[in-house]
């Protein structure tokens, strides 16, 4: 597997986006552009009416379905995991961020930003076991 | 569901969902081997790319966030801001960000560049966030007991219910 290159103008700018959409949805409405806790909201009724939740959620895949139109190489997979990893990936990620109150957006920009103490250590967390998953699937598998 | 539409607010929303993709695309977060090749930190070829991803959200929406706070008592198109208040560090949220942080590292997804991702219609991206919405379904059976509106319709409950 050769590694992927190191981007760090093309991240910053990606970042800045998603601080600005961070930033329109607080200015704006109010809220916090969590993206696990709009998405489990939206898909389990919670939190009120929700219809502004799927429409950011409309956005994000419409967004989405555009730029792989223009860009689909920054769709590519090319990981060595077997699809059942994945799929127990999405359960950790699932059932993670509904208990932990949030994920990479919430806590890691949204949370960090305002200096939340709650959101400092859930990022410490889950970039720690981050890494440590990483070792232990090169260890244990995947035989590349 | 409330009467009141707010179609500004609504509008906001999307938009703000557009320059999410745009910005998780750009940042490089919907390459899975990308995040992983990020969490590598001792791999020997670590891409540190995604750290950058996040402090360019950060360094947006820190100041921003910070002048909001101080200037507005309401956002412009709702009537109160909605910003989580709690500072005590409890088991799910340590618990939770642990086993988020093993699912990011194993797929190379976390939520939003999943859902991104939906329109390649690859079969990673659909198997990521169709267990990814089990999960978050299996989170609010198990939780189910404190929310107070759902539970109170469905039927009077003791305070443990099994099954």
């Amino acid at each position: 597997m050769d590694h992927s290159s190191f981007t760090p103008l093309m991240s910053l700018a990606g970042g800045a986006l998603i601080g600005l959409s961070a930033s329109i949805l607080l200015v704006a409405n109010g809220r916090i552009a969590g993206i696990s806790g709009i998405y489990g909201s939206a898909i389990t009724g919670g939190s009120g009416p929700g219809l502004w939740r799927w429409l950011f959620l409309a956005g994000l895949v419409l967004g989405g379905g555009v730029l792989f139109g223009l860009m689909p190489a920054s769709f590519a997979v090319v990981i060595d995991r077997p699809l059942w990893a994945i799929a127990l990936a999405g359960l950790l990620v699932g059932v993670g961020t509904r208990f932990g109150s949030g994920c990479t957006s919430g806590h890691g920009v949204c949370g960090m930003s305002r200096l939340s103490r709650r959101s400092l250590v859930a990022t410490a967390v889950f970039l720690t076991t981050g890494g440590v998953t990483v070792v232990l699937a090169r260890l244990l598998g995947g035989a590349s | 569901m409330s009467k009141r539409s707010n179609l500004g607010a609504n509008a906001a929303a999307f938009l703000a969902g557009l320059v999410f993709a745009v910005g998780l695309v750009l940042g490089g977060m919907t390459q899975p081997a990308k995040v992983i090749a990020f969490l590598d930190y001792f791999g020997g070829a670590w891409d540190p790319s995604l750290a950058f991803v996040m402090g360019g959200a950060i360094l947006v929406h820190a100041p921003i966030y910070a002048l909001v706070v101080r200037r507005r008592s309401q956002p412009m198109l709702q009537a109160r801001f909605q910003i989580p208040k709690r500072r005590e560090l409890t088991f799910p949220l340590i618990a939770g960000s642990a086993l988020f942080g093993a699912g990011w590292g194993l797929g190379g997804y976390c939520p939003g560049p999943g859902l991104v991702s939906l329109p390649t219609l690859g079969l990673e991206a659909l198997t990521f966030v169709g267990a990814m919405t089990v999960g978050m379904l299996i989170h609010h059976l198990l939780t189910r007991t404190s929310d107070s509106e759902k539970a109170a319709v469905v039927a009077p409950r003791a305070g443990r219910a099994d099954a």
